[in-house]
């Protein structure tokens, strides 16, 4: 598969991360690289095979319903960048 | 008497516990050693207080009679992947500047409740994304060892900043993280030992997480009986960690014996892979000779699905890490580059936050899970990951453990393979395969290249059969005689 | 009845689906001990996890899991033993992991239905398509500084059941009577509290329109900030004009997320939302397949309450009530409950008109609900049991429930003090009766004389002589003996 610049566009604005019109080029470049790499895949028989999503062989654990955790504001805002009246802070978002 | 940077954790235990010397002065001769190895760029952050505090309590326990295992006041280096609290923790990457975790991961509790000090935290590829620890937003890590030509070489990846500071003796051992390859290749390339445990063993809770299917911590260490030593700290079930497993930890250290006796080891023909380095080759034959001589049976075996296993890794670590390395999105820690909306504080946070590498992998990762493309690439990577763990599970019906190479070449000079992202891949071509069906590998550094780099070979267990790969590496290491270090 | 709005084309008519987010009623979040309360100080219930700090991992909530099984049961649905959380990936403030734990492919809940029960007393089946488990999302508070949003974590990580309709759903009505139907069923369940002013549960209302008798569906907007059952069924009206007037303009409405404005009256498309979203679903790998087995659902199925649709089968069946009352009757399981402690030992059809006439009259002048209803069921029960001892007279029986109301008191309290209690001696009704013959010659002759409709006439003057207490069925008997 080859990406042109326009898909990469669309790919970087899904992952929110700004790429120049400079960049885009040799990014697509890259890109289309290494996806020509990964679909010698598509050569695999895979016919009936069941996708494979964990390795671990345990059935998912399970919590009882207790309040155990949060309560803790200090240590969730500590790192945070703007912080105002125990609020987050963020460019204002229009709905 | 050796050098108090010199001992392996075994002997430095047998040293604290005689009082031939305390672990105040065993932290301080390896504080000094990591001063004077700055130029290694091996740690991000040292903490030097937080050791000696540390060093101290434990004297404090050795002397009550109240030393709580093998590890008490061992000197470690923790890679920065592990969330320390109190202490900044970056991933390698910009980021997450600042980032001071107000909680410690379970695998570096673990070891800091067995005793052990920590000196500082690694360098490492950004994100745990590399081979060559030269993605570090803190700068590329240089190998301790140098080749004949005297150029500086990476110490392999991501968990380079580790194995630098355990080959460049600044620690008796380190933590590394392992998710196609980054503790055994960086081990190889190092000439230490690098033990990947099986997928569920360590807790990840509290490690920065690349791919969640794939990442496992494991010890860095000077010798086999290090690695069993310190694994038994790191390991345990963890009811944080819905994917851990709720299996015993056994006693590693007793399983060395030294006896592989019937041993059946299975070298999978498909490693011998067409191109391959003589050197390379010519390492695995003798290493093939060492377990027969120890009394194994080889037995020669396929696992048909190998050279699909690359690409099937660099679909799904992608995928995983395009949505674990969402959340660094400027607004709850970490770096924020402002802009004129919500979304563009987030796109030019990311951009600037991210380096290349990584933001390559988001990019790759997000498309081949996109509307359209989910099927043909992400579904069909997750069928060939199954073929890749069955042709596992039916090798191991008729051996015990796999012998292969590490890495497919000794550590390279850092201007090497830097333009190529898929070149690059090729060096964990054979450790992925272990990691993608989950088993515990061990790289051991059984030889000398031509170049004088050390070399490793990889041995692959069962899972959760840690106590047989530890004992078949031990007889290795043993029969091996590997006594090179860096000059 | 079938709802179709003219145009200047022709005849429309609406295609609706809902999507409902429940909130779960646990303890603690979905992956996550924080506890899930209402109203706390921003960032108070909010974990590492909750905060998606670097490394922190998701451990599911068992009751979670049952909540939602039952809820599955409660909708007659299939439940999946083998479902799968997914991540669905997309960037917004108040998403702290920047994607979604939910279930895409595997939901825990496959089909199932919901009876609606329409004003004319008739019902319906819509059909539900799946209910899933996911994640709640944060707050986001946009109006209290010019440049900037706030971001409250509190809500992040409470556990969500999405249940997803089929487009059965045809008029503004229907939605209203589903939505109704389903919190009924929740809150009978106890799995939601249903509260919609509170947030939760909240509705996404899928709209199209199409030409009656057209088979295909058109494009359809999905209206969110619907956050009440009128703003629903409003919605659905508006936007549903919205689309004819595109189409019959020459236009085409586009597939799109719109916003519901109560105060304007109007919906508008969604800038957030602007961008093609593209969630990148796939299984969560810090997460295992969620597996339960059979037995575990059945045990659940063992604890089901008796639902609305069950218990109005039983009203209508052994209490011989009109669906329409016992569709009231049983919408809410507290009034439910009222009702069947106040019917226990008396004629039911007698307890449900007291319950839907008298009682609801007076829960709605004085605006609440009936769990802060100023007579209690039992109260309401003894004042019943008056009636049926032939203690006090049906007629008296209101004047002494509108002083219980305003006074707060019990009946026989009541009966006794105002000295009310029914006269059933019949020495002292005959001594009535006897006196109103004695001074109505003229109303005796015309009784005798034929009109017999007078006989009402002397049963008003026996009552009036008696302060109302008067048995009336031994008056009129004794009346008819004595005009003889």
């Amino acid at each position: 598969m080859s990406l042109d610049n326009e898909t990469v566009k669309n790919i970087a604005n899904l992952a929110r991360i700004k790429v120049g019109d400079d960049k885009l080029y040799h990014l697509a470049g890259e890109l289309s690289a290494i996806l020509s790499w990964v679909e010698q895949l598509n050569a695999v028989d895979t016919e009936g095979v069941e996708p494979l999503a964990s390795v671990v062989d345990v059935t998912l654990p399970l919590r009882t319903d207790v309040v155990s955790d949060g309560d803790c504001r200090d240590k969730v805002l500590a790192n945070a960048p703007e912080v105002e009246d125990g609020f987050y802070a963020v460019p204002k978002v229009v709905e | 008497m050796t050098k108090l940077t010199d001992l392996t954790i075994s002997a430095a235990r047998d040293g604290l516990n005689g009082g031939d010397f305390t672990a105040v002065e065993l932290t301080e001769a390896h504080i000094v050693a990591m001063e004077d190895a700055r130029g290694l760029n091996a740690f991000i952050t040292e903490t030097p207080d937080i050791a000696l505090e540390r060093a101290g309590e434990s004297d404090g326990r050795r002397k009550a009679g109240a030393a709580v295992g093998a590890m008490d006041g061992i000197p470690v280096a923790i890679k920065d992947l592990f969330c320390t609290e109190g202490v900044l923790t970056t991933a390698g990457s910009h980021i997450l500047d600042g980032f001071t975790p107000p909680y410690e991961s379970t695998v570096s509790g673990n070891l800091r409740a067995a005793g052990s000090v920590m000196l500082g935290k690694t360098n490492m590829d950004e994100f745990a994304m590399g081979s060559a620890n030269i993605t570090s937003y803190y700068g590329n890590v240089i190998n301790p060892w140098k080749g004949k030509d005297g150029k500086d070489l990476v110490p392999g990846g991501s968990s380079g900043g580790s194995a630098a500071a355990v080959a460049g003796r600044l620690a008796l051992a380190a933590t590394g993280t392992d998710t196609g390859g980054s503790i055994r290749q960086p081990a190889s390339f190092s000439g230490i030992v690098g033990l990947k445990p099986t997928y569920g063993r360590c807790s990840r809770w509290g490690i920065v997480a690349f791919a969640s299917s794939l990442d496992q911590a494991g010890p860095m260490t000077r010798s086999v009986r290090d690695a069993a030593i310190m694994l038994g700290a790191m390991a345990g079930h963890d009811p944080k960690d819905s994917t851990s497993a709720p299996v015993e930890v056994p006693d590693f250290e007793a399983a060395l014996n030294g006896d592989i006796k019937g041993l059946r080891v299975g070298i999978p023909k498909e490693y011998r892979m067409d191109g391959m380095d003589p050197e390379i080759d010519k390492l695995w034959s003798e290493g093939i000779d060492m377990m027969k001589d120890g009394g194994a049976e080889i037995i020669d075996v396929s696992l048909p699905n190998t050279e699909h296993a690359l690409p099937t890794y660099y679909i799904i670590a992608p995928a995983e890490a395009s949505a674990n390395l969402a959340r660094y999105d400027g607004v709850r820690y970490g770096l924020r580059v402002d802009g004129d909306s919500l979304d563009e504080m987030y796109a030019n946070t990311r951009a600037e936050g991210f380096g290349d590498e990584v933001q390559r992998r988001v990019l790759i990762g997000a498309y081949v899970l996109s509307a359209g493309f989910y099927d043909a690439y992400y579904r069909k990577a997750q069928r060939v990951r199954r073929l890749i763990s069955n042709d596992f599970k039916k090798a191991y019906e008729s051996v015990d453990v796999l012998l292969t190479p590490t890495a497919p070449s000794a550590a390279f000079a850092i201007a090497e393979k830097m333009d190529d992202p898929v070149a690059m891949y090729l060096n964990d071509v054979f450790t992925v395969p272990a990691s993608l069906a989950g088993m515990p590998g061990i790289s051991v550094p059984t030889g000398l290249s031509h170049q004088g780099l050390p070399l490793g070979l990889q041995l692959i267990g069962k899972p959760f059969d840690e106590e047989t790969l530890l004992k078949a590496a031990d007889v290795l290491e043993a029969a091996a005689g590997f006594d090179g270090r860096p000059a | 009845m079938t709802y179709i709005l003219e145009g200047d084309t022709g005849d429309w008519e609406v295609v609706i689906g809902l999507e409902v987010h429940a909130q779960i009623i646990s303890n603690s979040k979905l992956f996550s001990g924080s506890a899930t309360s209402f109203g706390a100080e921003p960032n108070t219930h909010v974990s590492l996890v909750d905060a998606a700090m670097p490394g922190m991992l998701p451990v599911i909530n068992e009751h979670c899991i049952e909540q939602a099984v039952r809820t599955g049961l409660g909708l007659k649905a299939e439940i999946n033993l083998v479902s799968v959380f997914d991540r669905k990936n997309y960037f917004y403030a108040d998403l702290p992991q920047g994607y979604q734990i939910s279930q895409l492919y595997h939901p825990i809940v496959g089909e199932g239905t919901v009876i609606l029960d329409l004003d004319d007393g008739s019902t319906r089946e819509v059909g539900i398509e799946r209910l899933h488990m996911e994640q709640d999302a944060g707050k986001s508070m946009h109006d209290q500084d010019p440049k900037r949003s706030f971001i409250d974590l509190n809500r992040s990580g409470t556990g969500l059941m999405e249940i997803v309709s089929r487009p059965d759903l045809k008029s503004p009505e229907d939605v209203g009577a589903y939505l109704r139907k389903l919190r009924s069923i929740l809150r009978y369940l106890g799995t939601c509290d249903g509260n919609m002013d509170e947030g939760s549960m909240r509705c996404d209302v899928n709209v199209s329109v199409r030409k009656v008798g057209e088979i295909e569906l058109r494009n359809r907007a999905e209206v969110k900030n619907v956050n009440s059952v009128r703003f629903a069924m409003q919605a659905v009206e508006i936007e549903a004009r919205r689309q004819i007037d595109v189409y019959e303009d020459g236009g085409d409405v586009i597939q799109e997320t719109r916003l519901f404005d109560s105060v304007n009256g109007e919906t508008r498309p969604m800038r957030s939302k602007e961008h093609a979203h593209d969630y990148r679903y796939f299984p969560d790998p810090d997460l295992l397949p969620l597996e339960l087995t059979q037995e575990y659902v059945d045990n659940i199925k063992a604890t089901l309450p008796e639902l609305p649709d069950e218990r109005k089968a039983r009203y209508m069946g052994a209490f011989g009530l009109s669906a329409y009352d016992a569709g009231v009757l049983v919408a809410e399981r507290d009034t439910a409950q009222y009702y069947e402690e106040v019917a226990a030992g008396h004629d039911p059809k007698l307890a449900a008109n007291w319950v839907i006439s008298n009682l609801f009259a007076v829960l709605k002048e004085k605006g609440v609900g009936i769990s802060e209803s100023p007579v209690s069921a039992k109260s309401l029960s003894k004042l019943l049991d008056l009636l049926k001892d032939d203690t006090i007279s049906g007629r008296i029986a209101k004047d002494v429930f509108e002083i219980m109301v305003a006074e707060g008191k019990e009946a026989e309290a009541i009966v006794e003090e105002k000295g009310l209690k029914q006269i059933t001696d019949t020495g002292a009704i005959e001594t009535a009766v006897d006196e109103v013959i004695a001074n109505s010659p003229e109303q005796v002759e015309q009784y005798k004389s034929g009109n017999e409709k007078i006989a009402g006439w002397f049963v008003g003057q026996v009552m009036k002589a008696t302060g109302g207490k008067a048995n009336p069925p031994m008056v009129n008997q004794m009346l008819k003996d004595k005009l003889k």
